[in-house]
């Protein structure tokens, strides 16, 4: 049984900053992280493959320092790490990250038979790519995959987790898993785990490498454009109780409340 | 054309049409509704938001969701009518479907947008929270067609349009394939209803211990409301996910939002900064959730939280004597 994972490293979104220009992500000089739902998508590759054999194999797209991303991966159990880093790929958006990592899998002849990513990136939040990339490879997909109940020769078994409901899903393989964080918990690296990784080699691949034609992928391949950024505005002006004023603020309080459970206006 | 397409009649749609009914008026575009479903109940309701079209594609395969149907019929309806705008909310439904639609039609799709507006060549104006909230970014797609984009539910009001003369349109559908395979449906329990909730108490980490949640149960059902959550919260396994409130949570405007303990994360403030009035009790007085609030009470959360319940309990019991 073989595992990709898509792996994305992304900033401390408490500390980012943009380029007011492109309006995209200065990536250079952050602290960077595997995006936590990623981590739970590998815990769930490595410890199926921890019980039915296979390998498990990480796939980056994203600047040269996404390498510490990817040896923490090897760290955690993966096999083999890969990663797509060029000048020319920078500022791609969902669509073009989508063809870029298709092409790279299709380049490479990559083996899997589940492909798993996590539900969205703790950075850009769209939860497209993993969709988009699957529609690419032709593969099916399930969304919100919440457990994996059973997996078989040729098939999944999976439990899904949508507003109303919790479903109960069988899909062929190969097939394209988008999972929420409730599937693995993460492990923390191991002592000889850290000393596999220090150690790993982890390959890298530019557009020339994997024949992507550069124009159609970055800012240029992109269909979408930033073209505006600002700061969310939001303030009100607040009526503070403090120290003496507290019970006052809590008798405010509750006549508003009462005045709301009325229907009177507020 | 505007294309609005949804698996169901519900409010998320509502919202949609009503959004998008100001934008097809501005940018001169007719405005079409796309129901992908296995009933047509309750359509006629779309006729108040002002739709020029209503398509319906009917099929028992579409009573659940599921990609591969709904991807094949949805991409022959648009290639049919080639919308140059497709909306869709932002729910499961809408964050699977789309990415699929989008690779295949080889364009751009904005997700989650909290902010629509066309422009008068036409371009669609998608503006979302980016980067954890901490900004708002403006996104168009020029040169490709259609323009896509899912949007948050609960950010847009519903309003009413003037009738107008819709037509509905059947589209055939045919034995749509399906590779996957739906074994059982197991509903969930009512939740917290957040999104209809008048008032909303919502607890962060600032209400100290697990057990201290219970109070805002008991302050919450006192005042017919229903409890939200930071993110801190539901991280810490305090509440489950469907309270949560913020950017990787719901979207709530209740008329009173109580946050007990917040400390005020921009990614909570982006789900709750719409509320009518917003009250915070936060021990720190430099807490951001007060620079968002319009009272702002400097105590301990859990204590404030007893002092309401004790108040209101009293209330309750004045009522039915």
């Amino acid at each position: 049984m073989n595992f990709l994972v898509l792996v994305k490293q992304v900033p401390d979104t408490e500390k980012v900053k943009i380029d007011p220009n492109t309006g995209t992500l200065i990536r250079e000089g952050l602290d960077i992280t595997m995006n936590p739902l990623d981590a739970h998508a590998l815990e769930l590759a490595v410890s199926l493959k921890e019980k039915f054999g296979g390998r498990v194999t990480v796939l980056s797209m994203g600047p040269m320092n996404t390498v510490d991303v990817l040896r923490n991966a090897i760290a955690l159990g993966a096999d083999r790490a890969i990663l797509l880093s060029d000048a020319a790929l920078a500022g791609s958006d969902t669509w073009a990250t989508s063809l870029a990592l298709a092409k790279t899998i299709q380049e490479l002849s990559i083996q899997y038979d589940l492909l798993i990513c996590g539900e969205k990136s703790t950075d850009g939040e769209t939860g497209q790519v993993g969709i988009e990339l699957a529609t690419l490879l032709n593969l099916p997909v399930i969304s919100y995959v919440s457990e994996l109940i059973e997996i078989g020769r040729d098939f999944v078994l999976v439990r899904r987790s949508v507003e109303d409901a919790h479903e109960i899903w069988k899909a062929p393989l190969p097939v394209c898993l988008c999972v929420l964080k409730s599937v693995a918990e993460p492990r923390l690296p191991t002592l000889s785990g850290k000393k596999k990784a220090m150690d790993a080699k982890i390959e890298i691949y530019n557009v020339k490498d994997i024949k992507i034609d550069p124009e159609e992928v970055g800012l240029k391949g992109s269909p979408t454009r930033v073209v505006k950024v600002f700061n969310a505005k939001v303030s009100r002006n607040c009526t503070i109780y403090m120290d003496k004023d507290v019970p006052e603020g809590i008798n405010r309080l509750v006549e508003l409340i009462r005045r709301t459970l009325a229907g009177e206006p507020v | 054309m505007i294309l609005v397409l949804n698996n169901r009649v519900d409010r998320n749609s509502f919202e949609l049409l009503s959004k998008a009914r100001k934008l097809a008026d501005k940018a001169s575009m007719k405005l079409a509704f796309l129901l992908i479903s296995n009933s047509k109940k309750n359509v006629e309701e779309l006729t108040r938001f002002g739709p020029d079209v209503v398509i319906l594609a009917l099929h028992e395969r579409f009573e659940r969701f599921s990609l591969d149907p709904f991807l094949s019929t949805s991409k022959k309806i648009l290639e049919k009518h080639s919308p140059s705008i497709v909306l869709a909310p932002a729910t499961t439904f809408g964050r699977t479907l789309m990415p699929a639609l989008a690779a295949s039609f080889r364009t751009g799709l904005t997700a989650d947008c909290t902010e629509l507006d066309v422009d008068e060549k036409g371009n669609l104006l998608q503006t979302r929270p980016a980067i954890g909230g901490n900004v708002m970014a403006t996104i168009v797609t020029p040169f490709h067609r259609p323009q896509m984009a899912t949007v948050r539910p609960g950010v847009f009001e519903i309003e009413e349009h003037e009738k107008r003369d819709t037509i509905f349109i059947e589209e055939p559908v045919e034995n749509p394939e399906d590779r996957c395979q739906l074994v059982r449906v197991e509903p969930k329990q009512a939740g917290a209803k957040l999104e209809e909730a008048k008032i909303i108490v919502s607890v962060g980490k600032g209400l100290r211990k697990k057990e201290n949640v219970e109070l805002a149960f008991r302050l919450a059902s006192l005042v017919k409301g229903a409890v939200g959550a930071s993110r801190a919260v539901v991280d810490a396994r305090w509440l489950s996910h469907d309270h949560q409130v913020g950017l990787s949570g719901k979207t709530v405007k209740p008329k009173i939002y109580i946050a007990a303990g917040i400390s005020g994360a921009v990614q909570h403030l982006a789900g709750m900064q719409t509320s009518e009035i917003v009250v915070a009790i936060n021990k720190d007085r430099h807490a951001p959730i007060f620079k968002v609030a319009d009272i702002g009470i400097v105590a301990d959360a859990s204590w404030a939280l007893s002092e309401l319940i004790r108040r209101l309990e009293r209330d309750d019991d004045g009522s039915r004597q």
